[in-house]
């Protein structure tokens, strides 16, 4: 089969240049289009040159722009500067050898990252003992080539590809004579080349160093110890960890210590406070605004991701408190409110129950869901101000402002758009550049709009208070040194950050013109309100101190408290520099972020959700399309945006729920019981482990210190993919054992199977505790199925993890009934249409009937000849049926055998459909071909 | 791992004698002693070596252009793939997979030594990948498949199944 011919059927394309022309697109200040452009003149190779842009993406098929790029005569694009330059040394007549290949391949694997990150910090930062530091090694390494060479240049006597792409990438240090003397003296020697001092000065434009500042502020930051751990080393999900006899041993050992402390989980008894001698952590998750309603991506980014993080570490027995709550001041209310015909007040009581009822049915857990617009963050809020003020961290400036005669009111920067003065995109909001992301002042923007009522405002100024961040920078600095070392914070958290610092910080306005928001306290500012990023981060504080009077318990004590703040990227700079500056300038001990903790974005189909457009599913929607919770926090958490933006898909949900929770995890669970209750009588065998079976044990228990290693480091995606490979082994472990087969045997047969079946069932325990924080319904489910002891689950996921025989022999279990459903191809294909924002709204009333109908769990709309008793009775037979078939095929029966049971098991299905009043025709399975 | 692709890549070249390989430094980057002269650093130069060795510097590219070309997917190779962070993979495959869209073979209209050196890059990622995800790449995934297959090639690594039927085909184009 391997040699097999394979025969690709493909046009190429014309490319649009014919003739023997080529093109090489060059960018001032660019670092690397030196070398290509010594080269070019060294060589004397005829190509036209063009200017562009850093930004401009001249290679089609590369998502981010590079330059310097060669267009060729055929059309292709070379992106490699190294490669361009050896092609320009060819056609000039010169063809590499080995030696240079090698100087090349040096440049670019080992060179050019240390030099990336050395320039960052020469060129940006300043730092030139640390630049130097970093490119000790390189520079070492070419010192002691050179130094051994008697020819001239790196490889032979005349200049050679290797010496101008080496010359070129030191060329930015400006090297000036050290101990160096061999590199010193080629160094010299190559720059004196009129070749390379014209290329350099075309690139540096003779601005020296400062040329490249454009160009590596665009570049990611570069670090020389990741963050994050290549991808090819083996990590936790790919690697099959193989059992040591040790590790065997070890885990039998800890199994069969059974529950051995029966300690409980503590009733949580309100308030909860700090207390010594406990991990005290405190769980916020970003403050939605109230005016939204949440879609998905709000979902998973902050409320859902901080809940299943509390839930863990409630079970691992740590003091928690999670807080959130609704974001309330602001313009974006008080023109909802004109709108609708209310109060302020009255918009933000209609939302703030609307958001509470959605995290209900998300299965929020907070401790206290509040809200901003209470007299404690009035009080709180004013002290704030007040203690910054005392402490000369605030000043005092005219700002131009504009307003909109028309609508007679200053406009909030959202309630502007108009032309980005940056990029020039037409849409730019009134802070914040969406195409280009550079943060705006809403006078700079070219033709501004007012987004109520279209009009263009006029600017008028209006004196401000601004928060000093300057003055607060090395304050900052030296607490995110802290923070950052010992705490978790994402990666992009990090990123985020640092380019914020990079940039240099500057005064930010606190104050606005506006009504709805907490009054500024200061006598010359009566008319105005604390501008909302300087107010909200305050809400964390006003709602605990809502929610208890000892709030500061918590906001003040950053010697017993650990802060997790949940969001998504968006809000970073928020938590992460502003908020905190506010905090320390108020001098008054406060407890500040230890761990932030930031998710990507979601995306909806490939698109983004819109409200407008009506596209993506609403917090308040998911209720409505009859997939439980569970399934959606399930889903979302699959694909938490961790590390990089996810895309939430309709046929994707799908697939997870069949394939994940229907056919692994749900069907190892029902199988694990099911066996208990029908071989045994509902009671736990005995069990008499064997090598097989402490193997498993082995896994188990590996995976599930992994999940705990996981989480503790907030890594929710990846924990959950522990859970589905215990099932995964577990689904294995039953397949080889067939205890269904052996329960058919003589005494040692019977006894295997109860082994299996009592290993199974305990594993399934495990699982249900793993799960809480995930699907708690579920979880809760699995144990009363089990009738699990109430400790288990905190028993388990103590310390490192430890996976116990929590059900011992002659455990009684509860009646198992399956834990999950079927999403079908045609109500998911419904449920697509009906969110997918382009049919229309005429269309919609029946559509949402059609959907309702193949929902199994809207009682209200079933079809025609549905009878949910009798199809109870006959999904048992199904599945008694499906037993019998699968039993048959492992014994490896005759084939007629097979096929008779095999058909009586189609009509039991069709049957069951017809009950459910389901369509018995079974879906066409696409995925499903081998 | 690079000295097993080595050694595959000689195996693939048809040389009879396989060399000795060590590694240096923590990026394990191989080395080449060699009789006569310095010892022979960096994969793409290694590569590049043995393809001239065993006389089929075809293998290299046939013009110029060709031989750029080549080059500079050794480098890619080098610098974008090996190393590469986790939240990477995905924009390096979606350009690859942009790029093969009207390819047979990464350089030119016959197999170079980038294609086997990319093909051994990618595996375990391509490995792991979903149908779904697979789909999505489908150029590269195309591209994948005829050089897992082409003669001598695949030697150390197992082949990774490709359906040849769409399966999704309601999303990604």
């Amino acid at each position: 089969r391997d040699k097999e011919p394979r025969f690709c059927l493909i046009w190429r394309r014309k490319s649009s240049i014919t003739a023997a022309q080529m093109k090489l697109f060059v960018s001032e200040g660019n670092p690397h289009c030196i070398k290509v452009l010594a080269v070019l003149e060294l060589t004397g190779v005829k190509c036209d040159i063009e200017n562009v842009n850093h930004e401009e993406k001249v290679v089609p098929f590369l998502s981010r722009p590079v330059l310097p790029v060669l267009l060729l005569p055929s059309g292709q694009h070379l992106f490699s500067s190294n490669a361009i330059c050896q092609y320009f040394f060819e056609i000039g007549g010169k063809a590499p050898a080995d030696a240079s290949t090698q100087w090349l391949e040096w440049e670019a694997t080992e060179l050019q990252p240390i030099l990336g990150h050395a320039l960052q910090m020469l060129v940006l930062q300043g730092k030139s003992a640390e630049a130097a530091k970093a490119l000790e090694d390189p520079m070492n390494f070419l010192e002691q080539n050179l130094s051994k060479r008697t020819s001239s240049f790196l490889t032979s006597d005349t200049v050679a590809v290797e010496d101008i792409v080496l010359w070129a990438a030191l060329f930015p240090l400006y090297l000036e004579p050290t101990e160096l003397t061999s590199v010193f003296t080629w160094f010299e020697r190559v720059g004196a080349l009129p070749a390379c001092q014209s290329a350099a000065q075309r690139v540096l434009q003779g601005r020296g160093q400062a040329a490249l500042k454009g160009f590596l502020q665009k570049q990611p930051v570069i670090t020389l110890r990741r963050d994050t751990p290549p991808c090819n080393q083996t990590g936790a999900e790919e690697a099959e960890h193989l059992m040591t006899e040790e590790e065997l041993q070890s885990a039998a050992r800890t199994w069969s210590l059974g529950l051995t402390d029966f300690q409980t989980q503590p009733e949580r008894q309100h308030p909860i406070l700090p207390q010594e001698g406990k991990r005290n952590v405190l769980v916020t998750s970003a403050l939605p605004y109230v005016n939204n309603v949440p879609h998905l991506g709000n979902i998973i980014g902050c409320v859902l991701s901080a809940d299943v993080f509390a839930r863990y570490g409630r079970l691992r027995g740590w003091n928690l408190l999670f807080i959130c709550g609704t974001d309330e001041y602001g313009t974006a209310t008080e023109n909802k409110a004109r709108e609708e015909g209310l109060t302020p007040q009255e918009i933000c009581n209609k939302y703030h129950a609307i958001h509470s009822s959605i995290y209900k049915w998300f299965q929020i857990d907070f401790d206290f869901f509040g809200r901003t617009t209470t007299p404690r963050q009035t009080e709180i809020a004013q002290d704030i101000f007040w203690r910054l003020h005392d402490r000369g961290f605030l000043i005092e400036d005219t700002v131009e402002q504009l307003r909109c005669e028309n609508c007679q009111c200053f406009l909030a920067d959202r309630f502007v758009e108009g032309m980005c003065p940056h990029c020039q995109y037409p849409e730019a909001r009134g802070d914040q550049c969406d195409k280009c992301g550079r943060l705006i002042n809403a006078v700079e923007l070219k033709a501004p709009q007012c987004k109520v009522c279209g009009l263009t405002p006029v600017v008028r100024s209006s004196k401000h208070l601004f928060l000093d961040l300057p003055k607060l920078e090395p304050d900052l600095e030296q607490w995110l040194d802290r923070s950052l070392s010992t705490g978790d914070w994402t990666t992009n958290a990090r990123h985020i950050t640092r380019s914020w610092l990079r940039d240099g910080l500057k005064p930010r306005c606190i104050t606005r013109d506006l009504q709805w928001g907490t009054p500024v306290p200061h006598p010359d500012f009566s008319s105005k309100v604390f501008y909302v990023w300087f107010d909200a981060p305050i809400g964390y504080l006003s709602i605990t101190a809502n929610y208890t009077d000892q709030w500061e318990k918590w906001w003040k004590n950053p010697q017993q408290v650990e802060l997790y703040n949940f969001m998504a990227k968006d809000n970073v700079p928020f938590h992460s520099v502003v908020f905190p500056c506010s905090l320390l300038g108020a001098q008054d001990n406060y407890t500040l972020v230890n761990n932030l903790v930031a998710t990507e974005y979601l995306n909806y189909e490939d698109t983004k959700f819109s409200k407008s457009r009506g596209v993506g599913v609403f917090g308040d929607m998911a209720q409505d399309t009859g997939i439980p919770s569970d399934v959606w926090r399930f889903y979302l958490l699959y694909l938490r945006p961790e590390g990089q933006d996810s895309a939430f898909s309709w046929a994707d949900m799908a697939l997870k729920n069949n394939s994940e929770l229907l056919n692994n995890l749900g069907n190892f669970i029902n199988r694990a019981g099911m066996f208990v209750s029908k071989f045994f009588g509902g009671c736990v065998p005995e069990m008499e482990l064997q090598a097989e079976d402490k193997r498993l044990l082995a896994q188990v228990g590996w995976e599930l210190r992994q999940y705990i290693q996981l989480l503790d480091k907030v890594r929710i995606r990846e924990a959950l993919k522990c859970i589905l490979n215990i099932s995964r082994h577990g689904n294995q472990y039953i397949q080889v054992n067939e205890p269904w087969k052996n329960i058919k045997g003589g005494a040692p047969e019977r006894q295997r199977a109860g082994t299996v079946t009592g290993v199974s069932v305990n594993v399934a325990c495990l699982l249900s505790a793993m799960l809480e924080p995930y699907m708690p319904t579920v979880s809760q489910t699995i144990r009363e199925q089990l009738r699990a002891p109430e400790s288990c689950a905190h028993a388990m996921l103590r310390g490192e993890g430890i996976f116990v025989r929590s059900l011992p022999s002659g455990h009684r279990i509860g009646t198992v009934s399956p834990l999950f459903q079927k999403l079908e191809t045609d109500q998911i294909e419904a449920l697509r249409k009906r969110f997918g924002g382009q049919q229309p709204k005429t269309e919609k009333p029946q559509d949402v009937a059609s959907t309702k109908a193949c929902v199994p769990e809207a009682p209200a709309a079933r079809a025609v000849g549905a009878d949910p008793e009798k199809a109870k009775q006959l999904e048992a037979a199904v599945a008694e049926q499906g037993e019998k078939v699968r039993t048959l095929k492992a014994q490896k029966a005759e084939k007629p055998v097979v096929i008779a049971e095999v058909s009586k098991l189609l009509e039991l299905k069709k049957q069951l459909a017809l009950a459910e009043g389901r369509d018995p025709e079974p879906a066409t399975q696409k995925g499903k071909r081998k | 791992m690079a000295l097993r692709e080595l050694s595959s890549l000689e195996k693939f070249l048809g040389l009879k004698k396989p060399h000795k390989y060590s590694t240096q430094g923590v990026k394990k980057v191989p080395l080449l002693q060699s009789n006569n002269g310095p010892a022979l650093v960096g994969l793409a130069t290694i590569a590049s070596h043995l393809a001239k060795e065993a006389k089929k510097p075809e293998l290299l590219g046939t013009t110029p252009e060709q031989r750029a070309v080549v080059q500079q997917w050794l480098e890619f190779r080098v610098t974008r793939i090996d190393e590469c962070p986790r939240e990477e993979i995905r924009t390096v495959l979606k350009d690859l997979n942009q790029y093969l869209e009207d390819k047979v073979y990464l350089a030119g209209n016959s197999l170079s030594i980038a294609d086997p050196l990319l093909y051994y890059a990618i595996h375990h990622i391509v490995v792991d990948l979903a149908v779904q995800e697979k789909e999505r790449y489908m150029n590269l995934t195309r591209w994948f498949d005829h050089i897992q297959h082409y003669p001598g090639v695949r030697h150390h690594l197992a082949p990774v199944v490709v359906l040849r039927n769409r399966v999704y085909t309601s999303c990604h184009h």
